[in-house]
């Protein structure tokens, strides 16, 4: 098998699909271990039972947010601000559906995971590229990317317990994420008028609710972003 | 440590959540496919949510007393110099950042 397989012929053997699915997992999965340790040693450096980091990354199966969450379960956060947490975190996985090739998954118990392992990495490798997805191509995708999360979290725990001792400063890596990925989203000018009133909106919440600013913070930015809409949105999309 | 029971309740929710907020698109954005108010979400939500995400991470790295503030503002830095000037890889960007982070906070 060449590199011009997965392009040149569009649906082969299960066993070459599976390898082309993950190939097309590689680079984000390398992305993914290191985090994935570090979401270990965090839930284990938050004096969080070992359990919790495999099980978070099956219940959740979401990067960002498990690491979010870390902080929060670690002291004891009221359940509603963790559910209300989850939802806008995650709501950004409300626009996948619109793209993510879920049509040539045909078995229910497939797309059932297909759809629960929806991850940022599946969405934006199949958004990206111009392959032609099969069944076997993108559940090998997405069930790579789940043993990445889930072994390098694994890999964590067990480095906080072989070398234990608090490192400080390691939950910077969660800002340092979020810092790429907002990079990432903005791409021109067309995001500018989104980054400064998601400015204006944490900078209100900060002074409204300084203890729970993010949370703040997220839902003024929707409702503001649903007020945008209302004043101008219907124009300019209409006109795109 | 928090209990048990407290654990379970967080992985319940945030199952529930997350498979519904991947299921339910699948469902009810069929006849809402590329409405206008649909399109327009898309496309805004993304650079802002991050951005107050990275914005609220980065005062958490702060500190309560703010003690970790310049750390944090100089890792940063360091992050979306590497990021934009080294081609945008996520690892790369990310590791340099935190390592910048970890140093200055362990050694000063």
């Amino acid at each position: 098998m060449n590199q011009r397989t997965s392009t040149a012929v569009p649906s082969g053997t299960p066993i070459a699909e599976i390898g082309a699915g993950v190939r097309a997992s590689l680079a984000a999965g390398l992305g993914m271990v290191p985090l994935g340790v570090a979401f270990g040693l965090m839930v284990v450096q938050a004096g969080l039972p070992w359990w919790v980091a495999p099980a978070l990354s099956v219940a959740a199966f979401a990067g960002s947010l498990e690491l979010l969450l870390v902080g929060m379960v670690a002291t004891a956060t009221p359940l509603a601000a963790v559910a209300l947490t989850t939802f806008l975190v995650n709501f950004r996985h409300v626009f996948y559906a619109v793209s993510f090739p879920l049509h040539v998954v045909r078995h229910p118990l497939a797309r059932a995971y297909s759809v629960y392992a929806l991850i940022d990495e599946a969405y934006a490798v199949t958004a990206a590229s111009s392959e032609r997805w099969t069944s076997w191509r993108l559940l090998s995708l997405q069930i790579a990317f789940q043993v990445y999360w889930v072994g390098g979290g694994l890999v964590g725990v067990l480095l906080a317990s072989l070398a234990p001792g608090r490192i400080e400063g390691l939950e910077f890596a969660l800002c340092a994420l979020f810092v790429t990925l907002t990079l990432d989203a903005c791409r021109g000018r067309a995001q500018v008028p989104s980054l400064l009133l998601a400015g204006t909106c944490f900078t209100a919440a900060l002074v409204i609710a300084p203890d729970s600013a993010l949370f703040v913070g997220l839902l003024l930015f929707v409702l503001a972003l649903v007020g945008r809409y209302l004043l101008t949105g219907r124009r300019t999309t209409s006109d795109a | 440590m928090p209990e048990t029971w407290y654990l379970v309740a967080v992985l319940v929710i945030v199952f529930t959540i997350t498979v519904g907020l991947r299921s339910v698109p699948f469902v009810v954005l069929g006849p809402l496919r590329g409405s206008a108010f649909v399109t327009a979400m898309a496309r805004w939500m993304p650079a802002g949510l991050l951005g107050v995400l990275a914005a609220g991470t980065l005062l958490g790295a702060a500190g309560t007393g703010g003690e970790h503030l310049l750390p944090a503002l100089c890792a940063v830095a360091v992050t979306v110099l590497v990021h934009l000037c080294l081609g945008r890889r996520t690892l790369l960007s990310v590791g340099a950042g935190t390592t910048t982070f970890l140093v200055l906070v362990n050694l000063f």
